[in-house]
């Protein structure tokens, strides 16, 4: 698992580095946090499903990109798009549908898109995005690049075709493509061992001959190291990398659906919750001593203050002009 | 003025394309190193190499998606379906991913990418590989879907879908592809997508009809044409957006129409071709509209039962004769 942390891009000392990804964390924590309850009130509708206790990945995956490369993912998408720097008010302006949401609220919760940050989606179908990432992948090598894209999806994604497929022929044509599991044990309410035969995700890798790797996706450093080498691996040698990311599910699988009950117990949940990347980062900073209550009590009102304003932004949007309903069927 | 065939005609088209662009490719089972399951990417791989005329294992829906992917940032990808029976795989990709992605990201990512290959029955193929798929892609709003039936339409048609914005379904038809016809030599032929063409000139009954129903339209015009009954084809094109001005103007003409296709019946390309006669037209007809398509059971595999269920010149014949109550 976790080696010792390595500096793949940024020349940032560890402090920086570290307090940049506790506010990441804590930023899509608070965000996830506030749309759960504009779901409640109303103000978010369809089908919601939050990032809570996910944020390790998304924070230590993109740090390792470059503003060039490509992220595509699946429903749960918007720890991954803030992330990758969308701003919490297009976001959260999209979560209510409205004009400045960065699809103008055509797209919602499970489709967000950024053209300008190669931010590819929100994808709703389970694994049909996977191809989508081989295809991204092929068209970078086509055209001479030396980019990566990256793809996240659930574990319970594997189990489908397209996973199959997309990786067969990303492994067969030799293209930068970075598949990211985020194994958060349950398939909605499926938990692995009820769905796959060899529990071991990133085994899988050896059926297409490429490099598959098991982390502990609770663990920042752990996650950013990783990717960085599967990064460096596509890059240079243009070979596809299998990680298997080893998190937990805090919330429910959406909004629709209860936090624990019928499909995993509450002690499991209350466990698993003693690893919580923010708090596993948080322990760590504060043992090194680069924060202290005071420093981190100010960290996490800068960040509710910014969601906050994404709530009163997207709240102040109006909603989108009825004309929009046929714009952007077709080109032209 | 050579004249050629429908499968070398799509061959020049991908060929003038692919060198009017870098950035098309084609990818497919087959369509490199064995030339194309039906011949029509025949010597693209020696022109064009490796990169751009692309084999690809048997996985419909993860090439699609490939494609998908590709057209997202930017590229052209022709995806050749060895069949549409096979595509229906795929269609996650054709119809989630492909059709919706302009509109979910309400236009950040268009798709400039044709899908295309053989579609409809061709002979003793039987139930799994006989079936025209125009009906359920011509469904879904973010598609264009095209169906030429002569080799100048195949071409213009498929250079046109390659340089189209948005996702093109390009139905071939697999009888045709030995099909011959004029298409003139060193002329840029670009068909507009959406436009319907008059294929026989007539004024005493229309017959609308798209893909290879259009050459059986054309064999009951001109033997009809013989005892004086002077039928106006139309062939659509494009299924999606459909011609409805053309529809209307013929059959305000004629007064009269059949509509054909190889489909089956209910909710098929002709239901809709009807809807729109009787909204658009409905003072002007003088019998009700009818519709010739295949019998509504799996395609069979004995030749008799087959030529029962496909549409035939026979059954059109008969259908014009009953509109025009000479049946």
């Amino acid at each position: 698992m976790a080696k010792k942390p390595t500096k793949p891009t940024s020349s940032k000392s560890d402090s920086e580095l570290n307090h940049s990804f506790l506010r990441s964390m804590l930023l899509q924590r608070r965000f996830e946090e506030r749309s759960a309850e504009a779901y409640a009130l109303g103000k978010i509708g369809g089908f919601c499903h939050l990032y809570i206790g996910q944020e390790a990945i998304s924070t230590g995956a993109l740090s390792v990109l470059r503003p060039d490369d490509y992220v595509v993912t699946a429903y749960r998408d918007h720890g991954l798009a803030l992330a990758r720097g969308m701003t919490s008010r297009s976001v959260m302006a999209e979560l209510f549908g409205r004009r400045d949401g960065c699809a103008g609220g055509k797209g919602g919760s499970m489709h967000l898109f950024d053209a300008k940050l190669n931010f590819l989606g929100g994808h709703g179908i389970v694994g049909g995005h996977i191809p989508l990432a081989t295809g991204v992948a092929f068209a970078i090598k086509y055209r001479g690049g030396d980019q990566v894209c990256l793809c996240f999806f659930g574990e319970a994604a594997v189990n489908i075709g397209a996973f199959h497929e997309a990786l067969n022929m990303a492994a067969l044509w030799k293209v930068p493509a970075v598949f990211i599991i985020e194994n958060n044990r349950y398939g909605m309410g499926t938990a692995v061992a009820r769905a796959m035969a060899n529990e071991d995700v990133s085994a899988r890798a050896a059926a297409y001959n490429i490099p598959g790797e098991s982390v502990d996706g609770q663990d920042v450093f752990a996650v950013r190291d990783a990717v960085s080498r599967a990064v460096e691996r596509a890059r240079g040698e243009k070979t596809p990398t299998l990680l298997e990311m080893r998190t937990y599910r805090f919330m429910g699988h959406s909004m629709s659906d209860a936090v624990s009950g019928t499909y995993r117990t509450k002690a499991e949940l209350e466990e698993e919750m003693r690893r919580d990347p923010i708090i596993v980062l948080h322990n760590r900073m504060t043992e090194a001593g680069e924060i202290d209550d005071a420093a981190y009590a100010k960290l996490d009102e800068e960040v509710k203050a910014e969601v906050q304003d994404a709530w009163d932004f997207a709240d102040a949007s109006p909603e989108p002009e009825l004309e929009e309903l046929y714009s952007n069927v077709l080109v032209g | 003025m050579s004249v050629i065939t429908y499968r070398d005609a799509l061959n020049q088209a991908l060929r003038e394309e692919m060198q009017h662009d870098d950035r098309v490719f084609l990818m497919g089972e087959e369509v490199a190193e064995y030339n194309g399951a039906y011949k029509v990417s025949r010597g693209l791989l020696d022109q064009f190499g490796p990169m751009r005329v692309v084999d690809t294992p048997i996985a419909e829906l993860g090439f699609a998606g490939i494609g998908v992917g590709a057209a997202m940032v930017g590229l052209r990808p022709v995806i050749e379906f060895m069949t549409w029976n096979f595509a229906l795989l795929a269609l996650d990709q054709v119809v989630n991913a492909a059709a919706k992605m302009l509109y979910m990201s309400n236009g950040q990512f268009p798709m400039p990418m044709v899908f295309r290959g053989p579609n409809g029955a061709a002979l003793q193929l039987s139930a799994q590989h006989s079936q025209a798929w125009e009906s359920w892609l011509a469904h879904i709003p973010g598609l264009k879907v095209v169906t030429p039936a002569t080799p100048y339409d195949a071409k213009g048609l498929l250079k046109s879908a390659i340089r189209d914005p948005n996702p093109v379904v390009f139905l071939e038809g697999e009888m045709l592809y030995n099909t011959k016809g004029e298409v003139p030599d060193g002329e840029e032929i670009l068909i507009p997508l959406g436009k319907a063409e008059r294929k026989r000139e007539g004024e005493h009954c229309s017959i609308i009809a798209h893909g290879k129903t259009v050459l059986v339209a054309i064999q009951v015009a001109d033997a009809l044409a013989k005892e004086g009954i002077k039928i106006d084809v139309i062939d659509l094109r494009t299924v999606r957006p459909m011609d409805v001005d053309a529809i209307a103007e013929s059959v305000k003409k004629t007064n009269r129409a059949v509509v054909v296709e190889e489909g089956w019946e209910l909710c098929g390309v002709g239901a809709q071709v009807v809807d729109y006669i009787q909204r658009e037209c409905f003072d002007f007809l003088d019998a009700p509209v009818l519709r010739v398509h295949q019998a509504d059971v799996p395609m069979p595999y004995a030749k008799n039962l087959e030529r029962a269920a496909k549409p035939d010149a026979q059954k059109v014949t008969s259908a014009v004769r009953k509109v025009l109550y000479l049946e």
